[in-house]
């Protein structure tokens, strides 16, 4: 699997740490809604097609991409930087 | 001259002779021989003992498919099993043993299980051992009186037990083009794809690149095709854009046209050159793949079918023309295509008579009446084989009247005298690697085959294109076209309408007849390698699976280390029989990696022993240089204990504790995770980081810290210093530097991206010694400039900066053993020498240095955790940390730490333990509270950290125990029976010694 990491260029997953489901919303840090902290910390999306997940580039860069991974086919579709901004998009 | 050589012909150098030994017998065979080629020269037909029934099985195949030929390769200690002698190429000095016999290949006791065959049938384990234990030997318990027995006789070859002393080495490449088989398709691929300036890698699983055109008896462009084979690879060998890689299996084809391949680069010789690996792994980057991976030839299904003797037509044609080797010589052939009148030509040619062509068909072509005369062999249209005869090997057969589209036998049997029976069932593309990224098979109903589907319909991520017989296009004249066109549309060429080379070959119809099955009495063999009979599969069918996943686990049809490369299709279509479905109703399963047999030595490659990554502190050579025993954390290496001659573990340790709390001691602490926050924002997000408040700490003031995980267990503990208003030096324990690292970079680039602070590993920068003792503080007041270092400036926690023997040094007063004690850090390149200096100062006062089992020591005495409590199931309150939790502010983990779960009084705490019985404890032992070695229960509760306490006089350690605190003061039991330890123990507070701290504050 290659993610394209928008510094370091197309690069091999062995260099990337995957970090989690990217679609999780931390509560407001003084929030005492546990049910909201529960579903961030425990509660995981798991599709059979797209989806939206955090990877590190732990071997490179180390920064955090936002990457749009076809959890069937190990496309991805796009990747950008988890604090935003530089979207790669397109399949690769 | 061996019985069955030729005099002529092959690819092997008849004027050298290579020795090897084989069960211990030697034998010679030539040059280019494999182990198969040179043993079938010397007339053996008994090659290994099958899986379940061990009948006696000799060569099926003559390339990587081969599922009964599985040897032992024994180099001095080691012993490689389960390889096939097909693919063994001899050397001078090989040693080689069959397997799955008891004593003797000739000789197996084993074999009486084939008496008991309908015992053994499919599904014997499942039905004789699994379920409930209703007699005294039924059932489980049953299985586990025999599973000593079985296990003992099913089986291949065993593995070794020695190290592994060759070298593997993993090479990662990128080419434009990757071509996967050597055979006329895969040569013409590679050629075009090369001469339009792609980069292309060749690879072939054999040693010799040709594939068919080494056997096949063609001409191409005028010449043999192996000379034409020959002649394309001296060609693509000038190129600088092409990398050739023969003995290379390709094995497995990942997304985005990621390859995996084993190369055996010194299996085939006798002694290595200087600096070549055994083995290398290739990580193979391809911009599109050529599969032209060609096919296998089915044997066909029929009692006796297994008998030695009985071979795969193509590999007997094989044998003949590439080794020169002749595997009978009045050989008959049964077949329901054409390829094997070929094959009876071949054999002909080669000086065999041929004495029978049985082909299941009626109808047979005028083209291949003639072969069969060319071969002067009799034909027998419409007829099959119903048995064969023999022991250790093949002296004939019996064939009856065959009716194909039925199915039926008919009239009587007739017996045929021969030593060889050569089968032909059709062929299968080796579609495996499409397989693996995905590609559906298709059944074709000409070719009775499953075919890689078109590349219409084929995901956008896997850019493969097929040629020559893996599409199923069985001729050369095709191969050769496909292959020329794959290579120039894989490096993006226009198609070419220069002409092709001309192939003269035998005619021949592609499709077969669709037989797969001949029903007779006896055994027939679907599976050779996992003993799965025809029988087997309706048996399974009879019992009501249906699906061909099932089908495949109950039978273990295709399990075997050969992957089912012969039997999958017979098993197939005879699943497909019982269920009166057609075959491409009942599918076929996914091929997944690896293709064959991968050592786990390539796999690793050099990622072990010597080429282990190291992390060295940066005064390791000082600490090998004053007799200090290392220790492996992780990657790093520390001091354990500086022994003295004749001194054990235990006396080394408790000496170096007891001399750094009677004067002082120093250790190297170097190896604690160091990261650098800084920024307008690292008061703030140290503050949510940390369970307690860093905002608060005044410039040149360290803290004790606590993280917890967003869960509200506890994660991570260490001090962190304030250097500047916007400066944080935050250490971490060795063990979790990278963790808390990844942690803090995640909230900072992913929940918190509005915080401006960078984190910067600094772990390497940063040399650290740690001094403490009651003398502490005079040793360094002797030897640092530019700083006073009393109690007014330096202060518990408190930092100030200074040199030490020139150099300038960070010196904070904290306290991990518990005595008044400083850590100095200085620049890693002067680590040294400030460590030099430092012991300097100390003499006059008797400083000891001391290793992680002192520190451990002191640790353990003072009750400080470790990650052997911080193990990611205790929370704060479980460690005491409780007074750390802020309630002034949210920090991560604080919503989740206060759930049910986490704060009842059934939780775990630390507590301190003593034993009674003066005998030292272990980590891991129980602690229970009653009496009862015999039959411990009702566990409170386990050790996590033990040692003899110099301080105390008493083997003590650290323990998370039901209860905690109400425990204190009273007694309990200790209990290890793995390790035969128990006895009594006292439970007290983790804080064994200078509970109130006087020592450290001064
Ligand atoms: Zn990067």
């Amino acid at each position: 699997m290659l993610i394209t990491c928008p510094y370091c260029g197309p690069r091999d997953v062995i260099e990337f740490t995957y970090q989690g489901d990217g679609n999780r919303e931390r509560p407001q840090p003084a929030s005492q809604n546990l049910d909201a902290w529960n579903a961030y910390v425990y509660d995981r999306l798991n599709p059979a097609g797209d989806h939206n997940e955090i990877w590190q580039h732990s071997g490179g860069c180390r920064a955090h991409l936002r990457v749009v991974r076809n959890t069937v086919t190990h496309e991805i579709l796009s990747t950008a930087f988890a604090r935003g901004g530089h979207k790669t998009e397109g399949r690769s | 001259m061996s019985p069955r050589r030729t005099e002529t012909g092959g690819r092997i150098d008849r004027l050298r002779t290579i020795r090897f030994t084989f069960d211990g017998a030697p034998y010679t065979g030539h040059a280019g021989d494999t182990l198969a080629s040179a043993l079938l020269a010397n007339g053996v037909t008994l090659f290994g003992r099958s899986f379940k029934y061990h009948r006696p099985r000799g060569l099926l195949a003559a390339g990587v498919e081969e599922p009964n030929a599985l040897v032992t390769v024994l180099r001095g200690e080691v012993r490689e099993p389960n390889i096939a002698a097909t693919m063994v190429e001899i050397y001078d000095g090989l040693v080689a043993v069959s397997q799955n016999r008891t004593p003797s290949l000739a000789w197996d006791i084993g074999a009486l299980n084939q008496l008991g065959g309908k015992i053994l049938s499919a599904g014997f384990y499942y039905k004789t051992f699994m379920g409930p234990v209703v007699g005294p030997l039924k059932g489980t318990r049953f299985w586990m009186f025999c599973e000593h027995f079985i296990r003992r006789a099913a089986g291949l070859g065993k593995a070794g037990t020695a190290h592994d002393p060759a070298r593997y080495e993993r090479m990662n490449a990128f080419c434009d083009v990757l071509v996967v088989g050597s055979g006329p398709a895969g040569l013409m691929a590679a050629k075009a794809a090369a001469d339009q300036g792609a980069r292309v890698i060749l690879a072939d699983l054999e040693a010799n690149f040709g594939g068919s055109a080494n056997w096949s008896g063609e001409t191409i462009d005028g010449m043999h095709a192996a000379d034409w084979a020959q002649r394309a690879v001296g060609q693509l060998e000038g190129n600088d854009n092409v990398r050739l890689l023969p003995r290379t299996t390709v094995w497995g084809y990942y997304d985005g046209n990621t390859l995996a391949a084993l190369e055996r680069v010194t299996d085939h010789k006798e002694v290595a050159a200087k600096g070549e690996p055994r083995q290398r792994y290739w990580a193979i980057r391809a911009g599109t793949v050529v599969l032209a991976t060609g096919s296998f030839e089915r044997p066909l299904v029929f009692p006796g079918n297994d008998r030695p003797g009985v071979m795969l037509a193509h590999a007997a044609e094989r044998y003949a023309v590439e080794y020169g080797v002749l595997p009978g010589q009045r050989i008959a052939l049964f077949t329901n295509n054409d390829s094997a009148y070929r094959s009876a030509v071949a054999l002909k040619k080669a000086g065999a008579a041929v004495v029978a062509i049985i082909d299941v068909r009626a109808d047979v072509s005028n083209e291949m009446r003639r072969l069969a005369s060319d071969a002067e062999a009799e034909l027998l249209a419409g007829h099959a084989v119903v048995a064969t005869e023999g022991g250790k090997a093949l002296t004939g057969l019996k064939v009856q009247r065959f009716d194909a589209t039925g199915g039926a036998l008919s009239g009587d049997e007739r017996s045929i005298h021969a030593d060889s029976l050569l089968m032909s069932g059709g062929w299968s593309p080796t579609i495996h690697l499409a397989s693996q990224v995905g590609a559906k098979a298709e059944w074709d109903p000409a070719r009775q085959a499953f075919l890689p589907p078109k590349p219409t319909q084929r995901r956008p991520n896997q850019q493969w294109i097929g040629a020559g017989a893996f599409t199923g296009s069985f001729s050369t004249a095709e191969a050769i076209a496909e292959g020329r066109a794959a290579g120039l549309q894989a490096a993006g060429g226009a198609a070419s309408s220069a002409p092709l080379p001309v192939v003269e070959a035998a005619p021949g119809d592609p499709d077969p007849a669709p037989v797969f099955e001949i029903k007779a009495k006896g055994k027939s063999f679907v599976d050779f390698q996992h003993d799965v009979t025809a029988e087997d599969v309706r048996l399974a069918h009879r019992e009501g699976f249906v699906s061909v996943e099932h089908l495949k686990r109950y039978t273990t049809l295709g399990m075997a280390t050969d992957q089912g490369k012969n039997s999958n299709v017979p098993g197939l279509a005879i699943m497909a029989e019982a269920l009166g479905k057609p075959i491409p109703e009942v599918g076929t399963t996914r091929f997944r990696p690896p293709y064959t047999a991968v050592s786990i030595g390539s796999l690793a490659a050099e990622r072990f022993g010597d080429l282990k990554p190291e992390r060295l502190t940066p005064m390791h050579d000082w600490h090998l240089a004053n007799g200090a025993r290392m220790y492996s954390a992780g990657l790093w290496y520390r001091p354990m204990i500086y022994g003295l001659a004749g001194e054990t573990v235990e006396q080394t340790y408790v000496r170096e504790a007891r001399a750094t709390r009677d004067s002082a001691g120093i250790v190297d602490v170097s190896t604690l995770g160091k990261i650098a926050v800084q920024g307008p924002d690292a008061a703030e997000f140290l503050d949510r980081v940390y369970t307690n408040m860093f905002s608060t700490l005044a410039v040149g003031k360290a803290r004790y810290g606590l993280m917890l995980r967003e869960d509200g267990l506890a994660f991570d503990d260490g001090t962190t210093w304030r250097l500047g208003e916007q400066d944080f030096l935050m250490t971490t324990t060795t063990a979790n530097a990278g963790k808390v690292m990844q942690h803090l970079e995640y909230f900072l680039d992913v929940i918190w991206p509005e915080l401006k602070v960078t984190v910067t590993s600094v772990t390497d920068e940063w040399a650290g010694a740690a001094i403490g003792g009651p003398n502490a503080r005079a040793i360094l007041a002797s030897c640092v400039t530019g700083t006073a270092v009393d109690n007014a400036i330096l202060p518990f926690m408190g930092i100030v900066h200074g040199r030490i023997a020139g150099v300038p040094v960070m010196i904070c007063r904290l306290s991990f053993s518990g005595e008044m004690a400083f850590e100095v850090y200085s620049g890693a390149g002067y680590g040294t020498r400030v460590w030099e200096a430092l012991i300097e100062a100390g003499k006059p006062f008797g400083l000891v240095t001391y290793g992680l089992e002192a520190l451990g020591t002191m640790r353990i005495e003072k009750g400080h955790v470790t990650g052997a409590e911080i193990d990611g199931r205790t929370t704060a309150r479980d460690l005491h940390l409780d007074w750390m939790l802020s309630k002034k502010k949210p920090f991560i983990g604080s919503a989740m730490m206060d759930r049910e779960g986490l704060i009842g009084s059934d939780r775990l705490e630390l507590v301190g333990v003593i034993a009674l019985d003066n005998r030292a404890l272990n980590g891991g032992g129980h602690i229970v509270e009653e009496l009862d070695e015999a039959n411990p229960h009702d566990s409170l509760g386990h050790i996590t950290a033990c040692c003899y306490s110099p301080a105390l006089g008493k083997y003590i350690a650290l323990a998370l125990v039901e209860g905690g605190k109400a425990r204190h003061g009273t007694r309990a039991f200790v209990s290890d029976p793995l390790r035969n330890r128990f006895g009594p123990v006292e439970i007290v507070s983790n804080h064994f010694f200078d509970p109130d701290g006087s020592r450290m504050h001064g």
